[in-house]
């Protein structure tokens, strides 16, 4: 007898303690607040300012997903991770979405059980020296010291990338892109390599920054993207619908300035659809019919969230390229919204 | 004719008496609490399935013979990124081990001469040892550890300033002596060179230059012959109470064989030399290894300090007096009475010290050092996604870590402690 009770008790305790919750959804609408994963600090793409909010790329998804979930895109908090902790804050159910510059890859996406949603940024791998080293390609550093975050893809493509050159270097390990930068600074390394938009990010920071040049070479592909723990596939379609229609909007020219005049002006149907004003693809996915209306109102479409925050007008001055709509030759694409 | 009082009737066991009758409450207690201990343990192992299987991961370590893919700065033995990541965990585990033992012998000693500086009677150097204690023992060894890291970053030159310039001939910074560099990224000194090699024996671990061998083996014969010839000077001494003067046979015994074998080898430095980025050819000693070694050794040493003195103290006055009314001068004193009976105070206190300083060489990851942690908890938990396999492992390897090294310094400790008759 007193065994069955002592197992019953276990078995209370296991049930009791439970498993990271499957419906995450229900989680952040009981929460009214959601957690998101983000960049231990990355100006133009998860930083936060003087007064502790957080501002950028990453950040603005996180909003948005906010907007369209609970309706206000101010009910985030933000979880600084590092290149180390973030798949394991994603899996234990620490943050519920991870916007941080994280590359879509084959064995993250299977192995690491996440799901990846839309690529919401293509970048590549850079490098970036100092300009009076006189280096001008990559292939110029045979012998280098250079400086790389751990726990990344990067780290995976710099050794690939000198061995397919058949050239030698010393890895300078370093935890975060703070640290990178500093020892960079410092001379502790010749290159610092990283992503190219966060190359230009930290160059952005950087007291001097015509003094350091970003090499021509981009030596890998790295589609970066929301991801979410795999298995819960509402969850899932919330983000990755939400990153579509902030793309869709910019497509059908619907920006946070419009939106409530396009509401109810247009005679597009799919801006009605999207909008909310004809059908209801909100509850397809368990949300308000307004879902994508408060997630554009968050921080405009992508094309606006892109302009204010790593855009060419801002200090990171990166070039729409690859991320420029598909009208306009660039990769962004976002399936019907119907 | 008074009985005495009631030994209780015979009444049968009462389940109160499991609590009040003090013959069976300890038991009681234990039980419960054994319970409550296998309930917690299994509550964890039954959770940690129940939420692998929710994510979808099994728990195998074949990651381990998976190549690796990245590459380590300081790697002990041969490594490069087609190896697996169980070769990468060793390179990490060797430079544990590495730093964790030059640690130990630095804090040994700077400890030792610390904590009987402290007992000086020199006022000033008394409290400057004290300072040091209280400096060092005070503040977290990471911190420590990063700003080892920031004066070496900081202070010495970048490589390229050792480029001699085409026009004026001349560099920024010369090298000390020629041979070594300080850079803000490593200290570049000549490695050792033969000219002539007896060739390596390959074993799975890392080459081993026969050379290398060869002068291990002239040293150890020394040892054997050096100690033959004290083991005589102590029978003559016994016999006619004369010592022989052996020094300089044992310093001959000691220099000529190495001196012949690495002559014969054609033994010469090779210097350290700048080419394009970095200097090339002699051994490159990183900053993050040093400023780890520094700040490790430098914590420690304040603990083995206070360890030491306390043991010293423990040796009674009289001790001291009785050697000192024999003659002897402090210096001797010191050696030879007072501290082999210190030791025995000194030494199981000085575990903890050494497995406390093995455990903090964890901190590499701080200055990008890739110790065990950097490599097996760092890069490759990250790159597999293994974490509990990974931590495990680490916890694992730690332990026997620890385990060895306190096994050993109980054998030594058994050596000296007081043999009782």
């Amino acid at each position: 007898m007193k065994k069955s009770v002592f197992i019953g008790a276990l078995t209370a305790a296991t049930l009791a303690a439970g498993v990271a919750g499957a419906a995450t959804l229900d989680d952040v609408k009981a929460r009214g607040e959601l957690i998101c994963g983000v960049n231990t600090g990355l100006v133009g793409f998860a930083a936060p300012d003087a007064n502790g909010n957080w501002s950028g790329f990453d950040v603005a998804i996180c909003q948005a997903v906010a907007g369209a979930v609970l309706g206000d895109p101010s009910k985030v908090k933000y979880v600084p991770t590092s290149g180390q902790t973030r798949f394991t804050a994603l899996g234990s159910g620490e943050v519920d979405l991870l916007a941080r510059n994280t590359t879509w890859t084959f064995s993250r996406d299977t192995d690491l059980k996440l799901q990846f949603t839309a690529t919401n940024y293509y970048d590549g791998q850079g490098f970036m020296v100092r300009k009076d080293s006189g280096v001008t390609s990559a292939k110029e550093l045979d012998g280098a010291s250079i400086c790389i975050q751990t726990g990344t893809t990067t780290e995976l493509n710099l050794a690939d990338y000198f061995k397919a050159n058949n050239m030698s270097y010393q890895p300078i390990t370093v935890d975060s892109n703070a640290e990178g930068e500093q020892q960079f600074l410092a001379g502790a390394c010749d290159a610092y390599t990283t992503d190219a938009s966060g190359l230009a990010a930290t160059r952005a920071a950087f007291a001097n920054p015509s003094d350091y040049v970003i090499l021509p070479e981009i030596i890998s592909k790295e589609p970066l993207a929301p991801a979410v723990r795999q298995g819960d596939d509402q969850w899932t379609d919330i983000v990755r619908w939400t990153v579509y229609a902030l793309i869709a909007a910019e497509e059908y020219g619907v920006t946070s300035a419009n939106i409530d005049e396009l509401a109810k002006s247009t005679d597009n149907p799919e801006i009605k659809r999207l909008l909310g004003v004809e059908g209801d693809l909100g509850a397809m996915v368990g949300l308000d019919k307004d879902w994508a209306v408060n997630a554009i109102k968050a921080n405009g479409n992508y094309g606006e969230i892109f302009a204010a925050t790593i855009g060419e007008q801002t200090p990171i001055g990166l070039a729409r390229g690859l991320n420029a709509q598909w009208t306009q030759g660039g990769l962004m694409y976002a399936p019907p919204f119907r | 004719m008074t009985t005495a009082p009631d030994a209780p009737e015979h009444q049968g066991f009462r389940l109160s008496q499991l609590i009040y009758d003090t013959r069976y409450r300890s038991m009681t207690i234990q039980i419960v609490v054994l319970f409550l201990v296998m309930g917690f343990v299994g509550w964890l192992v039954d959770n940690t399935i129940q939420n692998l299987n929710a994510l979808g991961k099994d728990f195998n370590y074949s990651f381990l013979g998976q190549r690796a893919g990245y590459d380590i700065g300081n790697a002990l033995i041969p490594y490069n990124n087609d190896m697996t990541h169980g070769r990468a965990l060793l390179v990490g585990l060797l430079n544990t081990l590495w730093v964790s033992f030059l640690g130990c012998i630095a804090a040994t000693v700077l400890g030792v001469i610390i904590g009987v500086l402290r007992l000086s009677k020199n006022w000033l150097v008394a409290r400057m040892m004290t300072i040091y204690v209280e400096v060092f023992r005070n503040i977290p060894v990471l911190l420590w550890i990063l700003v080892a890291l920031a004066l070496l970053t900081e202070v010495a030159p970048s490589p390229n300033q050792y480029k001699v310039n085409a026009a004026t001939g001349e560099a920024k910074t010369s090298m000390l002596f020629e041979s070594v560099a300080f850079t803000n990224r490593y200290t570049a000194i000549p490695s050792i060179h033969f000219d002539r090699s007896l060739g390596s024996l390959d074993t799975a671990l890392a080459p081993i230059s026969l050379n290398f061998l060869a002068i291990v083996l002239v040293l150890l014969a020394s040892w054997f012959v050096t100690k033959a010839v004290n083991k005589n000077a102590t029978k003559v001494q016994a016999a006619t109470g004369v010592r022989p003067t052996t020094w300089w046979q044992n310093a001959l015994i000691w220099l000529l064989p190495v001196a012949i074998v690495v002559t014969v080898l054609g033994i010469n430095p090779e210097e350290p030399v700048l080419k394009g980025f970095n200097f090339t050819k002699g051994t490159n000693v990183s900053n993050a290894f040093v400023a780890l070694w520094a700040g490790l050794s430098l914590y420690t040493a304040a603990f083995i300090a206070e360890i030491v003195r306390a043991g010293i103290m423990a040796v009674s006055k009289g001790q001291s007096e009785a050697a000192f009314a024999l003659g002897l001068r402090p210096s001797r004193t010191m050696r030879l009475v007072i501290l082999p009976q210190a030791l025995r105070v000194i030494i199981p206190p000085l575990i903890s010290q050494f497995l406390n300083l093995t455990k903090n060489s964890s901190l590499a990851i701080a200055v990008g050092y890739l110790d065990l942690r950097g490599t097996l908890g760092g890069i490759t938990l990250n790159q597999t996604g293994r974490e509990l396999e990974a931590i495990t492992l680490m916890m694992l390897i730690y332990l026997v870590i620890s385990l060895l090294i306190s096994g050993g310094m109980n054998i030594f400790n058994n050596r000296v402690k007081l043999k009782e008759r």
